[in-house]
């Protein structure tokens, strides 16, 4: 599997507890992306999702299984090492966008500098982006002057900026009408086209309409999905 | 995208924690300069107060001199001639001198120009058992005074005693119940008692004065002295007796010269005791201000360690609540890659800008205080005086490192945050 982007296999993770005992929060979960794969992962609330985007952006260690990006294994590598990893191979877009309040549009796009990113050609890059995602007029703009739908376009940006080829996004359209989500999901499904790959959380039935597969999760484990094209 | 701007931009953002980290650097700096002036600024009073007594004492320790000069010179002195290779040692003991000189070197003084010298009193010495009354007295021939040769006519200063007289110390005619004219026999001699002296406390009361002749005639030495006394000295230097010396010697080659107490000695005794006296008033001024001293210090130790653990407090805590603010920034720094050294750089050199901030707006604060204050709380001092370059170079360097340590416990936790427990909570 030359192509595949991400490969997951047998991945747990338990949550120890003060009181009782541990949450078994993903049991046995293997995923397989590949380049040009936009997945959305739906389930109820609970069950695990963002736990397992967690993990598998090398956030959080798993107790068990295996979770390999573009070939690399990011937990066996130290901390420093994880972080530059994470830069060089992961985009997260959020819920609440996370767009530092007291950056411009183009400076929160160039966060990934403060990674240790390539800083050169950086803002012809983020610019050339920002222009494609249409936002070429809000570059000296601060989030705070942005309409939402701007603000989560800006978060795809900063997200892929650093050359990322796996965009994990975590209900990326939950603060979003339905316009600015179907734009933003439109972006999401042309970057996996562009030969990316998208693991994206949601409860957005529509969102998940616009994934390429969709699968459900279920107390910690992957089920078929309910409208089925499995990507595995 | 670097550090400094970021840093730079949420300064510029989150302005209220910033000022407030500032205005505590900015305390601590001027507290730290001002009490450092406070003490400066003692430390020069004293100072002056010192080198102000010093000159105070100078000037009245010339005017004592200057004044004893005048007084030696005004008021005379006295001294008594003795014999050649008399023992001035037996002199002091017995009270007079066993050797004898003529009687004619008090002519020759009082025929001499010594311009120095102004009364002369010849006299013949001894200390003899009377036998007749089986007492010890001493017998002192007396001539009265000399008139001198260049200088009459001259008052006579002590009455003679004419030949057959006698004159009786208080203890003599009390005990043996002499009283004015009457007749007594001293070593086969008759003599009329012309005098009677009162009480005096000295070997005078066991003094008998008769006629110089006739004490010679009795002693067998005719034409003989053991003592001339000189009395009212003048001279025109401080070294008088160096000065009268060389004039006495010239004449009486060998004779021995000794000064008795006179008003000047006295004075320049006292001049003496100004001089300890202001010894003493110095000495009290510096214990006086060592105190102060001691006592702004102690106020030092207490106000410096305070202001700085206040400024250091201040610091940290404003560290805290702005790190915590800004938890999911960090979530999402951490969760795109930036390393956490990166993180802790970036709150560090927040702090240390605070720390420039602070010391640049404490320095100029202290200056206008220390302006502000000049003439009632720093004695007039000027800033140049009251604080030194490497005080403000202290500063400049240590607070900005002090913000930094202070800042470094809640840095450090947040650059280790774990970013999934931070974005879970979205
Ligand atoms: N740090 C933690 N300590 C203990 N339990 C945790 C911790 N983090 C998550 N859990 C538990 O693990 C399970 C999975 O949590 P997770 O956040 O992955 O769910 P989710 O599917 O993303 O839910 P939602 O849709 O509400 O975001 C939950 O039962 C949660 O309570
Ligand atoms: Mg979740």
């Amino acid at each position: 599997m030359t192509d595949a982007l991400l490969q997951i296999s047998a991945l747990e993770k338990r949550y120890p507890t003060k009181w009782g005992g541990p949450v078994l929060a993903l049991c046995g979960i293997d995923l397989t992306l590949r380049r040009g794969d936009f997945l959305a992962l739906r389930g109820p609330s609970g069950c695990g999702k963002t736990t397992l985007l967690h993990c598998v952006g090398a956030l959080l260690r798993p107790d068990g299984g295996k979770v390999l990006i573009d070939g690399i294994d990011p937990y066996a590598l130290g901390s420093s090492a994880r972080s530059a990893f994470r830069a060089a191979k992961v985009g997260f877009v959020f819920q609440n966008f996370h767009l530092v309040p007291y950056l411009s549009v183009l400076d929160n796009v160039m966060l990934c500098a403060l990674a240790g990113g390539p800083r050169s050609h950086l803002e012809t890059q983020a610019r050339d982006l920002l222009e494609k995602f249409r936002l070429s007029h809000r570059l000296r703009h601060r989030p705070s002057e942005l309409s939402v739908g701007e603000q989560q376009r800006v978060a795809l940006v900063r997200a892929v900026a650093g050359g990322a080829k796996l965009i994990l996004a975590d209900e990326p359209t939950g603060n979003l009408d339905a316009e600015n989500g179907g734009i933003l999901l439109d972006q999401l499904a042309a970057f996996a086209a562009d030969g990316g790959a998208v693991l994206m959380v949601t409860h957005d039935p529509a969102a998940s309409d616009r994934a390429g597969h969709r699968r459900n999760m279920q107390d910690g484990r992957l089920t078929a999905a309910t409208n089925d094209s499995d990507a595995n | 995208m670097t550090l400094r701007k970021l840093v730079t931009l949420e300064l510029a953002y989150r302005k209220l924690n910033f000022l407030l980290a500032v205005a505590a650097i900015a305390a601590a700096a001027a507290t730290f300069l001002l009490t450092g002036a406070l003490l400066k600024s003692n430390d020069l009073g004293t100072e002056a107060m010192v080198t102000a007594k010093v000159e105070e004492t100078g000037r009245e320790m010339d005017r004592l001199e200057d004044e004893m000069r005048k007084s030696m010179k005004g008021l005379g002195f006295n001294i008594y001639v003795f014999p050649e290779g008399q023992d001035l040692g037996e002199v002091h003991d017995q009270g007079y001198a066993s050797k004898t000189m003529p009687e004619e070197y008090v002519d020759r003084l009082a025929n001499s120009k010594v311009v120095t010298i102004n009364h002369l009193l010849p006299a013949l010495t001894r200390k003899l058992l009377w036998p007749e009354s089986k007492r010890t007295i001493i017998l002192i021939g007396i001539r009265g005074e000399v008139p001198l040769a260049h200088r009459n006519p001259m008052e006579p200063l002590i009455d003679p005693v004419k030949r057959g007289s006698i004159v009786l110390g208080s203890e003599l005619h009390q005990s043996l119940g002499f009283k004015e004219g009457d007749k007594l026999s001293l070593m086969g001699r008759e003599f009329t008692v012309s005098k009677c002296h009162p009480e005096r406390g000295s070997k005078d009361d066991i003094t008998a004065w008769i006629n110089l002749a006739e004490v010679q005639e009795m002693l067998d030495q005719r034409g003989l002295i053991n003592q001339i006394q000189a009395l009212e000295c003048n001279c025109t230097t401080v070294d008088r007796l160096a000065e009268i010396r060389k004039d006495l010697l010239a004449i009486l080659p060998g004779v021995e010269i000794i000064e008795v107490g006179s008003q000047a000695l006295a004075r320049a005794e006292a001049r003496m005791q100004a001089g300890v006296t202001a010894a003493r008033q110095l000495a009290s001024i510096k214990a006086h201000r060592t105190q102060l001293r001691a006592k702004l210090e102690s106020l030092a130790e207490l106000v410096l360690p305070l202001v700085a653990l206040m400024g250091v407090a201040a610091v940290g805590v404003l560290t805290l609540l702005n790190v915590r603010e800004r938890t999911p920034e960090i979530g999402l720094f951490l969760a795109i890659g930036v390393q956490s050294r990166t993180l802790l750089a970036a709150f560090l050199l927040k702090a240390v800008a605070t720390g420039l901030a602070g010391v640049l707006l404490g320095v100029p604060a202290a200056a206008l205080v220390l302006t502000a204050l000049r003439g009632t709380l720093f004695h007039n001092h000027g800033i140049s005086q009251l604080v030194t370059p490497s005080q403000v170079a202290a500063i400049v360097i240590l607070l900005p490192v002090f913000a930094a340590m202070a800042a470094w416990l809640p840095s450090f936790w947040a650059s280790r945050r774990e970013p999934a427990e931070i974005l879970r909570h979205d």
